[in-house]
């Protein structure tokens, strides 16, 4: 901040103090020439004003406003922006340029927010690292935080925080967000590949097939898709639905038992994310299907992911 | 008798009035606007493309301001659930601002790339869909409304101009076709998924 602004904030806050004390003053002081309390000399219609001074309690609480405004503003900063106040005070860091700038000043940083984040870490810090780290400092096995109650329950709250929007608080999911309680698994449902799933995203990428298969195609695999999971169809189109399945095995494998590289779902079970009708697989095998799980280190951070990986595989170890 | 002169003029003591309560102001506000925290941006922002920019009205129009704010204040339980706190560096492209000031529903500046697009589109559709507990009303009509792009370029071009947003010539040569034909609801989630870029 130039020394140009801190003289302008400067000047202009003490003349507006110290005016308010001269105006105060002034105003306090009979200057009428006539007797406190006495009549002044002048009456509209009828009804005289009296020479009385301002109350006492009003006067002592304006100089006492005038006080702390001066104390206040050398405490805390106010004058210029490269002066944090006598107190040293600030909000939080706010000149930085990027968050890996914001990141290094954490460090050194004695900001009111940076107090308030080291007295969370020191309160609660330790408490977590119990929930995620073994005694030597390596992360728990998800596996075995997932028997420890007060973690799963740790790992519950974060979910509701954060996955529950699509998931849904009952981890059940919706159309297009899987069921994450059913064991059935899209990228796999190892411990290592949940929390994978979690830290990094995952993108599925059905293509539309519209074009490629035509109406008549898409009603024949549609056949054969829903055979697959033991439906009942119509054989003439389901063999030759089976025929045109080549191309959907490249990721659905050529059983239709799906394959976790690609995220590319079983389809000989009754596990539907797109809908099971025919009219929903019909829709899926036109138009593609663009799942998307967004990646979550860089918002959350591989401590809690490694916690609410737990708490997601301990839903489907239950069962 | 000074002070009745000012007591029986009424515009000269208004004009006195005007100029006691200017002086917050300019002690308060001009500063700011000279202020390299306030004016420049950060190192990492970008600007808004073409279809971003048309979200952003669209966002503006259908008035979500009015129930999100887009500034997270920088305490623990606020950066805890929505991100880094909101820098006046990352604000410097916005004309007008959309920091809010009310927050029936969560606040949204960093909400990009917390959720897939197609999870905005089921909830911008009917948010009960997936969050059962919302009031958030629908906005179907996003899904149906498509974009002609007629005044995307001039839009560029004020921003280039005005606010010294750094848009090259193919930026705004390309704009229009850029929108052409996309949904209002594509838009919006473009808008929706740039949103707090700058300080992940």
């Amino acid at each position: 901040m130039s020394i140009f602004w801190t003289i302008w904030i400067t000047v202009i806050t003490l003349t507006v103090i110290i005016g308010c004390a001269v105006l105060l003053k002034s105003a306090n002081t009979n200057s009428t020439g006539v007797e406190e309390g006495e009549p002044m000399p002048h009456t509209f219609d009828g009804i005289q004003e009296l020479n009385n001074p301002l109350p006492k309690w009003w006067v002592g609480l304006f100089w006492f406003t005038i006080v702390i405004a001066l104390i206040y503003s050398f405490t805390f900063p106010s004058y210029t922006a490269n002066w944090n106040g006598l107190l040293d005070w600030s909000s939080s860091e706010q000149s930085v340029k990027s968050p890996e700038e914001s990141e290094k000043l954490a460090e050194t940083s004695h900001s009111q927010y940076q107090r308030e984040i080291n007295d969370a870490e020191a309160k609660y810090g330790a408490v977590f690292k119990q929930l995620a780290y073994d005694e030597s400092g390596a992360y728990k096995d998800i596996a075995v935080i997932a028997n420890d109650p007060e973690a799963v329950k740790v790992g519950q709250r974060l979910f509701l925080q954060n996955c529950a929007q699509c998931h849904g608080s009952d981890a059940r999911g919706g159309k297009g967000f899987p069921n994450l309680t059913d064991n059935d698994w899209l990228y796999g449902g190892n411990p290592a590949q949940i929390k994978a799933t979690l830290m990094h995203g995952r993108v599925a990428a059905m293509p539309a097939w519209k074009d490629i298969l035509g109406e008549q195609g898409v009603t024949e695999v549609t056949s054969y898709v829903l055979q697959l999971s033991g439906r009942r169809v119509n054989s003439i189109e389901a063999q030759a639905g089976q025929e045109r399945f080549a191309m959907c095995a490249a990721c659905h494998g050529a059983d239709g038992k799906g394959m976790e590289a690609f995220g590319a779902p079983n389809l000989t079970d009754k596990v539907w994310l797109y809908g099971g009708s025919r009219k929903a697989v019909e829709d899926t095998i036109n138009n593609g299907r663009n799942g998307v799980m967004p990646a979550w280190s860089g918002i959350l951070g591989e401590d809690k992911i490694q916690v609410i990986s737990a708490y997601v595989y301990s839903l489907s170890q239950q069962k | 008798m000074k002070h009745e002169f000012i007591e029986k003029n009424v515009g000269l003591l208004a004009i006195f009035i005007i100029i006691a309560i200017s002086f917050g102001g300019l002690a308060q506000i001009t500063p700011l606007i000279f202020q390299k925290e306030t004016n420049e941006p950060v190192d990492t922002l970008v600007p808004y493309t073409a279809l971003e920019m048309e979200g952003r009205d669209i966002y503006i129009r259908e008035g979500c301001s009015v129930c999100h704010s887009q500034m997270i204040r920088p305490f623990r339980a606020e950066t805890e659930r929505y991100g880094h706190y909101s820098m006046a560096g990352e604000h410097v492209w916005e004309h007008p601002f959309l920091w809010g000031s009310k927050r029936t529903g969560p606040d949204l500046a960093r909400v990009g790339g917390r959720y897939s697009d197609a999870w905005h589109e089921v909830h911008l559709l009917n948010p009960r869909d997936v969050v059962p507990q919302s009031n958030m009303p629908g906005f179907p009509w996003l899904a149906t409304n498509t974009l002609t792009g007629e005044d995307t370029a001039r839009k560029l071009e004020i921003f280039r101009n005005n606010f010294k947003v750094p848009y090259t010539d193919e930026d705004i040569a390309g704009a229009k076709a850029a929108v052409e034909g996309k949904t209002e609801m594509q838009a919006l989630i473009a808008y929706l998924q740039k949103l707090g870029h700058a300080f992940k």
